[in-house]
């Protein structure tokens, strides 16, 4: 009894001790998780892979650096995705940090698409990708329920100048695109409170597909809106991201996170375990006593 | 007058987005358009605000020296040197004495703020001409190197590589890993706190683990764990959520009507 | 991957680990790094707002205009007017003039108000219950392939979903007291909505992981970078930076266990 008492009183430290040379050891071992897809994803990536060349999709990058962990592999994998079938893509960033996020995974993906790559046994040449033709990034503006309002009128009404100070009269794939009637799909990748938005002053006053890129805390909480169709499909945490580089063939660093994920969750269980039996021990050992439990 | 009127501005532009959700007029969305534009405008300036009292906090800690006032200085330099990455871009191929300008505006900034913090006549005197001394030979240097130069009006800022730089090399690692620690507290909560104590509390737990667990294919019935997780989310969790949701939309049209019927005055401040 | 790339990666690993270490206890390190990335996000805020939010949304509106007119004689002046109670929202600093801030407060609390009624209530209320006033499928009560009562679209599942919505609103329900059948399925309610926080819960554990796991595959591509001949760029500065570094944070490390040491046992 007195060892549980012992070990309910260990410092702090020793667990996260503990922690980091189990997901530093998980990390370095050569090993892989199998990776079962959940129907939530696959909606999204059969969305996206059956849309025809030239078609638009609206992703919107609304996270900042805390959340870049979670949410920046689907970034990369969906962009990746959208660019290797010609679909154009519209960037916002809602968020302070976001149009930094944007604009480095912009660098990042038009970098790795000028390479030839296979997906899916489907060979894909590498292509240049061209600011204004294959992509638009508006940009940020604040006050984000506004200006996602603004875009249901005009695109150009919040976003006069995309975000390199071109203005959107100038960008060729703009001329025939003025608000969210011409989109096909909107993907918001978001940290924090700006889905909510999304989905009541977006998805709620102009009705287009909105499918939701989310971290982990936040994931729970909107399978309401996957159960009453307001949202086609939902991508939770690094899991989420994993489950569509599975679907993509496009192993990142969401599905080489994942191997880390599983003993470090194993460590969790077994430090939720332990604590219980301890206060279970103690509370038998104090109700003997006849002291308060 | 100081506080009827924006009262009254509350209750007639709520009352006008009412209406015009309703009616789809042309007029009535040439107007709603025209406010949406305005609100953009007027929050570029809110959010300023935040910007300035940081920078009133930092100066005023290192004036009165407060303990860790030292690291105030990174701050104002930080701030600095990103604002200046962002105004200006290089011309030509190499920097010049583009470095060389951003360590004298650098060293301008904390002599300005040793000249805040000085507390007798001849520090003063001292911090006072080293400062303009540097400030003056930022400036020739700005004049004189026409390896890059200012751009105020056009974004070329935003592609200074440096710019680029410090958001990839010091704001995103920093912000990520503030965040990570919370994995650390997480496991030290999960050790220390989360207890059966209850049937509620048993619940919550077993909810917990089998979605924790739902990943995991080398537990024994690793398929049915896997499909009986998902069962919890889009059921028992999505009735939940469900009605959490509308608690929050109820409890959102309320307060908003409070708002606007002038009941609820919290964002007035005092006076 | 030029030189200069890999030092700044370098200065990313280490504000990483300074910033870690907090976990050991408040160390110069990490209010280095924590003071560091106020201010630098700060200063990027400022020119986003500048480039992205002033420049096209105000200067450029302007730009047709003249200073000495006030832009008055500009093709969009009314711009001027948000502009003005833009800047009114400064007086806030000011102990006589403060009460000019409400002005342009009360236009965006107004306008926002108006706009969260009907959108709030359309999506957060009316289509939420909407989508649980379904027909049950009772053909499929079961489940679709058989007794399958993990089916989440089968009737059963429509029924518990409609149950347990029901029973947490009722439980949310306190101007009447939870006593006799009301309380009983208010006690339902607790029960469902406890399970939904232990599912965020599962869900929220991994989130926190996650977070760790991306500064893991950072460090380890900076000490990968380090060593990678095939860069066309690599050079032998790269491993004699790593090696620095590398020393620098064991020789810390000793420091603070030999520092724990010779502390005296009442101090520690």
């Amino acid at each position: 009894m007195e060892t549980f008492e012992k070990l309910m009183k260990l410092d702090r430290r020793w667990v996260y001790l503990l922690l980091i040379i189990v997901c530093v050891w998980a990390y370095a071992s050569d090993f892989t998780v199998p990776i079962l897809v959940e129907p939530e994803v696959a909606v999204i990536y059969n969305r996206i892979d059956s849309l025809p060349e030239g078609s638009v999709v609206l992703v919107a990058i609304d996270y900042d650096p805390n959340n870049l962990a979670e949410l920046h592999p689907m970034t990369y994998a969906i962009v990746e995705h959208c660019w290797r079938k010609k679909v154009k893509t519209i960037f916002t960033s809602l968020s302070q940090n976001g149009p930094g996020m944007a604009d480095q995974a912009i660098r990042d993906i038009t970098d790795s698409l000028s390479r030839d790559h296979e997906y899916n046994g489907i060979e894909f040449k590498g292509r240049e990708i061209v600011n204004g033709v294959d992509y638009c990034f508006l940009g940020y503006k604040p006050y984000y329920a506004i200006v996602i309002l603004g875009m249901g009128q005009a695109f150009k009404l919040p976003f006069p100048t995309d975000y390199y100070g071109t203005p959107l009269d100038s960008v060729p794939m703009m001329k025939d695109i003025i608000n969210y009637g011409q989109v096909d799909l909107v993907v918001d990748i978001s940290g924090g409170n700006i889905t909510d938005a999304w989905i009541a002053y977006g998805q709620s006053r102009f009705g287009f597909p909105l499918a939701l890129g989310l971290t982990g805390v936040m994931t729970a909480q909107y399978y309401p809106f996957l159960g009453s169709g307001q949202v086609i499909g939902i991508m939770g945490g690094l899991l989420g991201a994993a489950q569509y580089e599975e679907l993509a063939d496009n192993p990142g660093r969401a599905k080489d996170g994942m191997r880390v994920q599983l003993p470090a969750h194993i460590v969790i269980i077994i430090f939720i375990i332990m604590g219980n039996v301890g206060y279970f021990a103690n509370r038998r050992r104090l109700k003997k006593e006849g002291g308060a439990v | 007058m100081r506080r009827q009127l924006p009262f009254a501005l509350v209750f007639i532009f709520g009352l006008f987005m009412i209406f015009q959700f309703f009616v789809p007029h042309e007029k009535s969305e040439a107007a709603y358009e025209f406010l949406l534009d305005w609100i953009i405008v007027i929050g570029i300036f809110a959010l300023a605000l935040g910007i300035w009292s940081l920078f009133k906090v930092s100066v005023e800690k290192i004036k009165l020296g407060k303990e860790g006032a030292q690291y105030s200085y990174l701050t104002l330099v930080g701030l600095y040197l990103m604002v200046a990455f962002g105004f200006t871009q290089q011309t030509g191929e190499g920097w010049g004495l583009y470095f060389l300008w951003l360590v004298l505006c650098s060293a301008c900034i904390v002599g300005l703020m040793r000249l805040r913090a000085a507390t007798n006549s001849g520090e003063k005197r001292m911090w006072g001409m080293v400062s303009i001394g540097l400030l003056i030979a930022a400036v020739l240097v700005a004049i004189f190197d026409d390896a890059w130069a200012f751009f105020l009006y056009t974004p070329e800022g935003l592609e200074n590589s440096m710019f680029r730089a410090f958001f990839d090399y010091v704001m995103m690692p920093i912000l990520a890993t503030m965040f990570s620690l919370l994995a650390f507290y997480i496991a030290s909560a999960a050790y220390r706190a989360f207890r059966a104590r209850n049937v509620l509390a048993s619940l919550l737990l077993l909810a917990a683990l089998l979605v924790m667990s739902r990943f995991n294919p080398f537990i024994p019935g690793a398929e049915y764990v896997a499909k009986a997780s998902n069962w919890l989310m889009n059921v028992p969790n999505l009735a939940a959520q469900r009605a959490i949701v509308v608690g929050i939309g109820l409890g959102i049209v309320a307060t908003a009507l409070k708002v606007i019927l002038g009941i609820e005055r919290g964002y007035m401040g005092k006076g | 991957m030029t030189f200069l790339h890999f030092l700044g990666l370098t200065f990313g690993v280490f504000v990483t680990l300074g910033t870690l270490s907090f976990l050991y206890k408040d160390n110069p390190f990490y209010k280095i790094a924590e003071h560091l990335v106020v201010g630098v996000s700060a200063g990027y805020f400022v020119i986003i707002l500048w480039h992205n939010g002033l420049v096209p949304k105000l200067f450029q509106k302007l730009a047709d205009g003249d200073w000495y007119y006030g832009f008055m004689n500009a093709s969009h002046w009314e711009y001027i007017i948000p502009a003005i109670l833009g800047v009114m929202m400064f007086t806030r600093f000011s102990k006589d003039y403060s009460w000019l801030s409400r002005w342009p407060m009360a236009l965006y609390i107004g306008i926002s108000a108006g706009l969260a009624i009907p959108l709030e209530m359309s999506t957060k209320v009316n289509k939420q219950l909407h989508a649980m006033m379904v027909e049950i499928d009772w053909v499929n009560f079961t489940g679709h392939d058989g007794f399958n009562l993990l089916d989440i679209t089968s009737g059963l599942s429509q029924v518990l979903i409609m149950i347990g919505t029901m029973s947490a609103i009722i439980y949310f329900f306190f101007s009447k007291e939870h006593t006799g059948a009301f309380g009983g399925i208010a006690k339902l309610g607790i029960w469902v909505l406890m399970i939904g926080f232990g599912a965020s819960f599962g869900f929220t554990v991994m989130a926190r992981i996650s977070l760790f796991i991306n500064r893991l595959q950072d460090t380890f591509a900076w000490g990968n970078t380090a060593f990678d001949a095939t860069n066309q760029n690599y050079n032998a500065g790269f491993p004699i930076v790593f090696w620095c570094f590398v020393a620098f944070v064991v020789g810390y490390i000793i420091y603070e266990i030999v520092s724990h040491l010779r502390r005296p046992a009442s101090a520690s």
